[in-house]
């Protein structure tokens, strides 16, 4: 299995760990991620112009066309984006001369080949639920998670075709392979509250508040997202809330998923980038069952 | 004026406007402040002091050596960025600093290290052919990348070309000088005068000889053919001339050109020629020399500090003091080479706003007036903003930069720059201009009753998803499932009008009132709406189509104009 990979702007800077964990595990299951040179997604010019947001998506579409494989990402929001543009550029072929047009300037052609993927459809529908159970070693005990689906996978579903839009259940499995137990709780499809950042900052934390709420209130331990931009809202954001509010805020610490499944098949921590975390919360580490007891003793 | 004085005098004049510039160069890098911190000259040199102490003695003095060995001397970055750039930088950077050493200061280095220096002397005939011949080399790939290249193309300026016709001039002069000089009867006769002792009739079989192995031309003829004549020709050569002559055919480049001029030698071999050709030789050096500190030339210093300070200098760490040198340096260490501008992760937007400051090259530039404490139009600040709105911070460019400037820190400190000036990014600019402009409205203006919207859907980008509206039967399940409405008590009078509203309003062609109120600003975009929207309306897109709209109306004829930088 080969994708081209797809880490979207964020990553590289602001949230490096997803992207260590994800080569990491992808690499451990034997799934080849090419990296070609992409550029952004589109998804922040798209406020300003949809038409630049589209142009934007369909350079990349077309670079992984060229490298002959389809685009994997771990960002939600990249995916969301890349997602609404296959289906646009599918639905008007106006859109898709115009969009050929400007792109043969760069010598490229978006042909519709291949489908976007994101890393979690790939690892449920390709690697599947019962491949990676068999790869578990270290499979974690008493830990609560509270998934965090992230709207711009789910939704629009008619683009997406990601999960059911209203009981999805992909997260949910991929989170109890590793041993861990999804808990349920009322606002697991909402919003995390990172698109109104830089533009409405209290209504963001409010909404971020609301969720970590929430999910504090079911019981979770941690949450568990696969979006950057869900990681850089409740990692980096809830940490200069709390510091904030002060001494004794409750809080509700955010795991990156290819973080949860590679210390659950047995990779090493460094290497998913636990540490770079701001929020370690009781430690991830801590919930890994001991091994079972060895005949001498 | 006789040649020396004329020498003497250039040499003198162009070194001091080159030293001037350069001390008042480095002096900005201690006054000019991206930042707007508020450290004074004197403050700023003395940390620059301190820190630079406290890092030559510590372990971090590798950092600093190994950054200006190999990204400074072996150009390690620019051989990742690309492998050709890396050929014609090295073409031109070593090229020029052997004729700088060997050719250009042979009195004062080769001559001292080599007694029988002599500049028609082999290795060192061919050896300047060799070094000027890489130049030329490096100099057409640059030609050749400027024109071909879509970005490159697109940013080249007046700097990016006085550049490369200086090197030009100085490289091309330099080769037609030799070979006039190959070529040149009164060159010969001077040397015979001044170095050989011999009368009429022994100068006529050096001149045979000289004619028919060093290629001068002479305008009486000369008996070539007598071998005899040739034969003592050599001999007299051998004792007088040899030690400081090898064969021009070394010269191999001024040789190819004295072989091609040569039918016309009487004409142009005249003294005249030599000298326009020598005058122009030097004075397209002595320009070079004076233009240093203030055209791209400077990254040869600029471009090995900025590698090395920010090799052991931290945001988080580093005195903002020399922060704040140090970025004041970085705007002059850009040499414009467009490495920045071609990688960029949101330079495909140029394709369709056409806004020079998308490229961080061309930010930079107009960053650099900007700091430099000189007014911007509001046209470029309204430039920078977009320019700097679109930007994503993806960290590439600083990645990818060949002098290693941190481009991203200036991006967040042009961010809060462009705040502090009233241009704030360009969102919430659109927002709070479209407000303002509707809040200035009378009331009446509002309501205009042209059921199916007065064919305005057509302003949508994408028609097929944003007819939808005219579905909305106001079920207001849009507005039930939404989190930003949840988010308040009172929504309506935070929000305008609410999402169900925002559609229905649509069917009466309400643009301005729809494009305008907080609902359309405030959207999650979390598609809660649009999915839960039992007739298919697409509610969230509609939204986004709002927000597209109002951008391109209150920054007029599309998304900005066209900027030249």
């Amino acid at each position: 299995m080969k994708y081209a990979y797809f880490p979207g702007c964020k990553i590289p800077y602001y949230v490096p760990q997803y992207g260590a964990a994800t080569k990491a595990v992808f690499k451990a299951l034997d799934i080849q991620l090419a990296d070609v040179e992409f550029n952004c997604c589109g998804y922040p010019v798209r406020h300003l112009s949809q038409h630049t947001y589209v142009l934007s998506s369909a350079r990349n579409l077309a670079l992984a066309e060229r490298e002959g494989c389809g685009i994997i990402t771990p960002c939600k929001c990249c995916f969301g984006s890349l997602k609404k543009a296959e289906y646009l550029l599918k639905e008007s072929k106006e859109l898709k001369e115009d969009v050929n047009r400007i792109l043969s300037r760069d010598g490229l052609k978006y042909e519709g080949t291949f489908e976007t993927k994101h890393i979690l459809s790939t690892l449920y529908h390709e690697v599947g639920t019962k491949e990676l159970k068999s790869r578990v070693v270290k499979p974690f005990t008493k830990l609560n998670i509270a998934t965090h689906y992230g709207c711009h996978a789910l939704r629009p579903s008619a683009v997406t075709q990601f999960d059911d839009p209203m009981d999805p259940k992909i997260f949910d499995q991929l989170v109890e392979v590793t041993g861990a137990k999804s808990v349920p709780w009322a606002l697991k499809l909402e919003c995390c509250g990172n698109p109104l950042w830089n533009k409405n900052e209290t209504l963001a934390r409010s909404l971020t508040r609301r969720k970590l709420e929430d999910g504090m209130n079911a019981g979770a331990d941690y949450l568990c997202v696969s979006c950057t931009y869900c990681q850089i809202q409740f990692d980096t954001v809830q940490s200069d809330m709390l510091s904030a509010s002060g001494n004794g805020a409750r809080s509700l610490p955010s795991l990156l998923y290819p973080q949860l499944l590679g210390v659950s098949m047995g990779l090493d921590e460094k290497a998913l980038g636990i540490h770079q975390n701001i929020l370690q919360g009781p430690g991830v580490l801590n919930f890994v069952a001991p091994p079972p007891p060895t005949e001498e003793s | 004026m006789n040649t020396d004085t004329f020498f003497s005098a250039g040499l003198y004049i162009s070194l001091a406007v080159f030293g001037v510039g350069l001390l008042y160069k480095v002096f900005t890098w201690f006054r000019n402040d991206v930042a707007g911190t508020s450290q004074t000259t004197g403050q700023r040199v003395g940390a620059f002091i301190k820190g630079f102490f406290a890092t030559i003695f510590s372990p971090r003095i590798g950092g600093l050596l190994k950054s200006f060995i190999l990204d400074g001397l072996l150009q390690l970055r620019v051989l990742r960025d690309s492998p050709t750039r890396w050929v014609m930088h090295m073409c031109i950077y070593a090229g020029f600093m052997l004729l700088l050493l060997m050719h250009a200061m042979d009195s004062i280095i080769t001559s001292k290290i080599f007694s029988d220096y002599a500049s028609t002397l082999n290795p060192f005939m061919f050896l300047r052919n060799l070094f000027g011949a890489l130049v030329i080399i490096g100099v057409i790939i640059a030609l050749v990348r400027r024109s071909k290249m879509k970005v490159l193309r697109r940013i080249s300026v007046g700097m990016d070309r006085y550049a490369i016709i200086i090197l030009a001039v100085i490289m091309l002069s330099g080769v037609g000088l030799e070979a006039v000089k190959i070529l040149s009867e009164s060159r010969f006769n001077y040397m015979v005068e001044n170095y050989a002792a011999l009368d009429d009739e022994e100068v006529l079989p050096l001149k045979a000889y000289w004619a028919k192995e060093f290629d001068v031309v002479f305008s009486e003829p000369v008996p070539v053919d007598d071998e005899m004549m040739v034969e003592q020709g050599k001999g007299e050569h051998d004792i007088s001339c040899a030690y400081c002559h090898s064969k021009p055919t070394s010269a191999f480049m001024s040789y190819a050109v004295a072989q091609a001029i040569k039918p016309a030698a009487p004409g142009i071999s005249s003294q005249s020629v030599e000298r326009g050709l020598w005058y122009l030789h030097i004075l397209a050096c002595f320009l070079g020399l004076a233009y240093l500190p203030f055209s791209k030339f400077i990254h040869i210093f600029t471009g090995p500090l900025s590698l090395m300070a920010n090799e052991v200098m931290d945001p988080k760490t580093s005195d903002p003091a020399n922060w704040a040198t140090k970025q004041a340096l970085e705007l002059d260490a850009c040499m414009h080479c467009g490495t920045c501008s071609s990688r960029c992760s949101v330079g495909i937007s140029f394709e369709d706003i056409p806004n020079m400051a998308i490229y961080p090259s061309e930010k930079l530039a107009l960053l650099r007036k900007f700091t430099k404490g000189k007014d911007l139009s509001p046209s470029e600040l309204s430039l920078l903003r977009e320019g700097n709105s679109i930007c994503t911070r993806c960290m590439r460019c600083t990645d990818v930069c060949p002098v290693g400037i941190n481009l991203q820190d200036l991006w967040l400190k042009l961010k809060e720059k462009l705040d502090r000036k009233g241009y704030p990014e360009a969102f919430s600019f659109a927002r709070n201009a479209v407000e303002a402009e509707q809040r200035a409205k009378p009331a009446e203006e509002e309501i205009r009753f042209v059921p199916g919207g007065d064919g305005f859907e057509k302003n949508f980008n994408l028609s097929t998803q944003a007819h939808t509206f005219s579905q909305c039967f106001t079920c207001q399940t849009c507005t039930n499932v939404c989190p930003v409405v949840a988010s308040y008590e009172n929504p309506q009078e935070e929000l305008g009008l609410l999402p169900h509203q925002i559609m229905h309003s649509l069917r009466f062609g309400l643009r301005e009132k729809t494009a305008s109120c907080g609902m359309t600003w405030q959207c999650v975009t979390c598609y809660m709406c649009q999915e839960h929207c039992p007739q298919g309306v697409k509610v969230t897109d509609i939204l986004y189509e709002l927000r597209n709209m109002g951008y391109s109306h209150v920054t007029k004829n599309g998304t900005g104009a066209q900027a030249s930088v």
